[in-house]
């Protein structure tokens, strides 16, 4: 049996440490080790963005990542992107433009256009499906969801 | 009494007729009447004393549920169409509650 | 039908009430659940596509430390070669059990032949590997019209073609032979000015949910097995799992998690059993998913087709005959949607002769599955090209030739019964004026296509309980897995009916043990049939609740009126109380309150779309761009407009990947060589434009809203209307589905 290796990280803004096998990805850690199931496999070979996270700053799929990759470093997950405070816009515009039907894409979607707005405040329509044809989205065809995107941009600017 | 469509591939046991006025207020008994006619038929209908598993009984349009059961209205339209594979078979085993809303 | 048209809650875009979780990532779908002493399954799988099974040797697997349990086919009760009814339909016992774990054959690469459970995913997955499996290779026969030859090899032993009760006496992969049949085509072919006839073949297509299959179960002890799975059916996998484990439907609870996609696929059984046996033997909960190669290869894909189309018309653009051969792939087993393919292949038109001739054949691939209006896109992807090769042949628009032969209330369907109120003309008429259609489409090797289509739609079965809370507030509990947005739409229409708002209704999806049947989310039917269940609930609740009020005012019950959520006494009218105010006083009036109802609603409406594309086609890669789509469909009555607009773009999406990329690559040996997101290329965000909808409400007189199913027919039109939209691009026809960039150049480069 694999010995497992103790991590200690920064998880959506928390202190966190682990312990997993050397073999197990970042996605595996974070729903089986961790609990956090935000984060969805689709594919587990990084083509489909059901598990986006933000590695310090860079949008990855983290069936693509090694848990032990993520000592040292900080992860921003779905369950990271709300705060006490209420739904971030992004999360806000996805229910009230009914950017959703099954879900199951919606998490790595919310982390993906929050790791856009992050890097581009102001995008236009055809950057954000540039950005976001990394995930993939079989129920709504993207044109929600695109929306969704762009209106939580101008709400966030409006804020600044 | 009913008009009952005879499936393109059952004709050749109707002399190549169409459409029938065949008497019976149940699918049931219409059938037995058809093959009282053209015996034979119901054999091709009926196995173990209900429908074909892939046959579905449509009565003026909606597929019955009640199977050889099914009331049969004056001047009703019967169909055998084919039975839907996958899980969405239109015939639910029990009769349906009645609808406060039902038309008929 | 309401008594008025002005409704307070129908037609609004409340915010889902699920939606809060699925945006938070708190939301359970099937692979997150998770409990005390989990074991992990994994699934060992057929390398060949065809093959017999001499034996299987489990040994050195078993030995493995941290490995509970090894199962096999003989783990599964005997199944007999005999068809069984479950309730909502009929099925072949021997073959649902032998799909889920191979009998003697394995019949598609992928077949599962056993299961291991183990402490973790990663060493049951290595224990697979020790799993020796002996097997007699058999060849493979991997399209439609190889298996319906005379010397194809035969899948099953017993398999002969049976026709209307009656089978011919010879083996055969043909499974089923069913034909419609009206007025007389030889004498319409006659009549006609222009006759059409081609011949049109499609790959197997995969439905493409982004999550896996799951499922997790807990036999315990006492012989109660319970299953938490992301399912379309939570009492369709029951009524299955009971004959295939040989026990009582009573003894299995199914317990529904979120799904994230489903399309038709999560219907049958595949993993459920297999859950179980391998609990019962370890005493454990076992979770077992599949990993995406998995759900390619293994689960339901829709049917590869060979299609032939001939129709024919007067000079004055009137359809006189219709014709079609059609023969669908259901994969290892039988069952393939050839009926349903056969009831829409010409059902948009009033046509006076029609031959339909439709064959379900058995071939080395997966086991179809439904797939969103099953058979129907296949079938319109012929028939809808013929339409357009007609028109350019008579130099009519294609829209107006619709028009001029589109089926109305009245006309009969070449399957036989006439069409109720529907709404094809209007969504005709509205393609015809929308600002697509008018505005001119200009540039290099670009065209504009459109194309129709029609699916059915089911009512089937449903049952919903309202319990009243003291202020004022219901919980709705109902059986219709949410896959889509409706839980909302079913909540809104209990709302409109007691007068609340749609917050106030709050609406669960409750397990089989919880909730009255109810057939699957699926068949477009669960707006209308579980929507109706909720009415009829809900009017439940509004009789026991006038009782009440007539109780605090001490009169008899009929002279109690209800109206804009405020109960009025006949007799004195100043006397007057809110929903509120009555369920404030329940316990005193006599007790808590629940109105339940469980329906089978007939006046199913069927549903009609059209659908414009312009595209561009690169002439040098032979690229198809989509520049501007839209799609309008005839709705009934949009109970939550947003989301009947997500099932159109979602509908019309899958249809666009379907038309030009997706499809399964198989090798000579029956193997899938792209069972990956990266070679079974769907549409992603970058692919496409901005999805216009224009919904026609033409409401259904069989659903008190008018509510007509929307879900599927917006998955029909789009693959026939790029292939007409590539022909004015670029002056090619294309018969092969997906029309990816290989074939259209090389379509072009045959025409110099």
């Amino acid at each position: 049996m694999p010995t497992k290796q103790h991590v200690q990280t920064r998880l959506n803004g928390e202190e966190v440490d682990f312990l997993c096998e050397p073999r197990q990805s970042l996605l595996e850690v974070l729903r089986d080790v961790l609990g956090l199931t935000g984060s969805k496999e689709g594919c587990n070979n990084g083509n489909c963005g059901a598990c986006s996270v933000i590695l310090d700053g860079v949008l990855v799929n983290s069936c693509c990542v090694l848990g032990v990759e993520a000592g040292g470093r900080e992860v921003t997950t779905i369950e990271g992107i709300a705060s006490v405070e209420g739904l971030h816009p992004i999360q806000q515009k996805f229910l009230e433009h009914a950017a959703l039907q099954c879900g199951i894409c919606t998490p790595g979607f919310i982390v993906a256009a929050k790791a856009l707005l992050d890097k581009n405040p102001h995008p236009s329509e055809h950057q954000v499906r540039y950005w976001l044809a990394g995930n993939l989205c079989r129920c709504t065809g993207y044109d929600k969801i695109i929306r969704a995107v762009l209106e939580a941009a101008q709400t966030m600017e409006a804020k600044a | 009494m009913a008009v009952v469509w005879i499936p393109s591939l059952l004709q050749s046991l109707t002399g190549g007729e169409e459409t029938l006025v065949v008497s019976g207020a149940t699918v049931g008994e219409i059938i037995d009447n058809l093959d009282g006619r053209f015996p034979g038929i119901k054999d091709r209908l009926v196995e173990g004393g209900e429908i074909r598993p892939h046959i579905a009984v449509a009565i003026d349009g909606d597929v019955s549920p009640e199977g050889l059961e099914q009331d049969v209205r004056e001047s009703s339209e019967i169909h055998f169409i084919p039975a839907l594979s996958g899980g969405l078979e239109d015939r639910p085993a029990r009769a349906p509650a009645r609808l406060r809303s039902d038309r008929s | 039908m309401a008594e008025s048209t002005t409704y307070k809650v129908i037609g609004t875009r409340p915010i889902r009430h699920d939606g809060v979780d699925k945006v938070t990532g708190r939301a359970i779908y099937g692979a997150d659940v998770q409990m005390a002493g989990l074991l992990h399954g994994k699934v060992l799988r057929s390398p060949h596509a065809h093959a017999r099974i001499r034996s299987i040797d489990v040994s050195r697997a078993l030995a493995v430390p941290g490995v509970k349990a090894v199962v096999t086919g003989a783990d599964l009760p005997p199944a007999e070669d005999r068809v069984i009814q479950l309730g909502e339909g009929a099925v072949n016992l021997k073959y649902l059990s032998n799909n889920v774990l191979a009998g003697e054959k394995v019949v598609y690469k992928g077949h599962p032949v056993a299961a291991v459970a183990a402490t973790s995913p990663h060493l049951a997955e290595e224990a697979l590997a020790l799993i020796h499996v002996d097997y007699e290779v058999l060849p493979p026969v991997l399209d439609v019209r190889e298996a319906m030859k005379d010397d194809a090899p035969l899948l099953h032993d017993n398999l002969k073609t049976k026709s209307l009760g009656q089978e011919t006496d010879k083996r055969s992969n043909i499974a089923t032979h069913t034909q419609f049949k009206a007025g007389d085509v030889e004498k319409g072919f006659q009549e006609a000015d222009v006759v059409i006839e081609r011949e049109f073949t499609t790959a197997t297509v995969h439905q493409g949910y982004i999550e896996p299959h799951n499922a997790t179960a807990m036999w315990n002890p006492d012989g109660q097995l319970t299953i938490w799975e992301s399912t379309q059916g939570a009492f369709t996998v029951q009524r299955q799992l009971a004959p295939v484990l040989g026990i009582p439907v009573a003894q299995i609870r199914v317990i529904p998690a979120e799904i994230g996609g489903g399309f038709g696929g999560k219907i049958n059984l595949y993993l459920e059993p297999i859950a179980a046996v391998l609990s019962k033997k370890t005493g454990h909960p076992v979770k077992v998913l599949m990993n995406r190669a998995e759900v390619f290869e293994s689960t339901g894909p829709t049917p590869g087709s060979y299609i032939r189309v001939k129709m024919g018309a007067t000079k004055d653009g009137r359809l006189t005959a219709a014709q079609a051969y059609m023969a669908y792939e259901a994969g290892g087993y039988p069952g393939s949607p050839i009926g349903a393919g056969m009831m829409c292949i010409f059902t948009p038109y009033d046509v006076p002769n029609v031959l339909i001739d439709g064959f379900d054949v058995v071939v080395n691939k997966p086991k179809t599955a439904p797939y969103r209006a099953p058979g129907a896109t296949n079938a319109a992807f012929a028939s809808e090209t013929v339409v357009d090769e007609l028109c350019e042949k008579l130099g009519m628009d294609p829209l107006q030739f619709r028009l001029h032969n589109a089926a109305k209330e009245g006309t009969r369907r070449p399957d036989g019964p006439t069409h109720p109120r529907i709404g094809y003309r209007e969504t005709v008429q509205a393609a015809l004026d929308s600002d697509h259609y008018r505005t001119p489409l200009e540039g290099p090797n670009v065209g504009r296509g459109v194309a129709s289509g029609y699916w059915f739609n089911v009512g089937l079965q449903s049952s919903v309980s309202i319990n009243v809370n003291a202020d004022g507030s219901v919980t709705l509990v109902e059986g219709s897995t949410d896959i889509g947005g409706t839980r909302a739409s079913i909540a809104m229409q209990a709302a409109e009916v007691l007068g609340l708002k749609a917050e106030e209704v709050r609406p669960i999806v409750a397990d089989t043990a919880s909730v009255g049947y109810n057939d699957v989310t699926g068949g477009s039917r669960t707006t209308f049939a579980s929507g109706y269940a909720a009415i009829e609930a809900a009017h439940e609740v509004l009789r026991q609740m006038t009782e009440r009020a007539a109780r605090i005012w001490k009169v008899e019950a009929q002279e109690v009126t209800f109206a804009d959520g405020v109960f009025r006494n006949a007799k004195e009218p100043e006397q007057r109380l809110t929903f509120k105010e009555v369920a404030a006083q329940l316990g005193r009036t006599g007790g808590p309150l629940t109105g339940s109802a469980t329906v089978a609603p007939r006046g199913v409406g069927g549903a009609f779309a059209t659908h414009i594309v312009d595209l561009q086609v690169d002439p040098e890669t032979g690229k198809v761009t989509i520049l501007r789509y839209t799609a309008v469909q005839d709705v009934g009555k949009a109970i939550h407009p947003s989301y009947v607009e997500g099932q159109m773009q979602g509908g019309a999406v899958q249809g666009i990947g379907w038309a030009l990329n997706e499809e399964y690559f198989y090798n000579d040996k029956g193997v899938m060589a792209n069972a990956s997101f990266l070679d079974y290329r769907m549409p992603t965000s970058l692919d496409l434009p901005m999805i216009d909808t224009i919904l026609v409400e033409v409401p259904n007189p069989g659903h008190p809203f008018g509510v007509r199913g929307v879900g599927e027919v917006p998955i029909v039109p789009p693959v026939a209307a790029i292939a007409n939209a590539i022909h004015r691009a670029v002056g090619v026809r294309m018969y092969h589905s997906p029309m990816a960039p290989g074939l259209v150049m090389t379509e072009i480069l045959a025409k110099g």
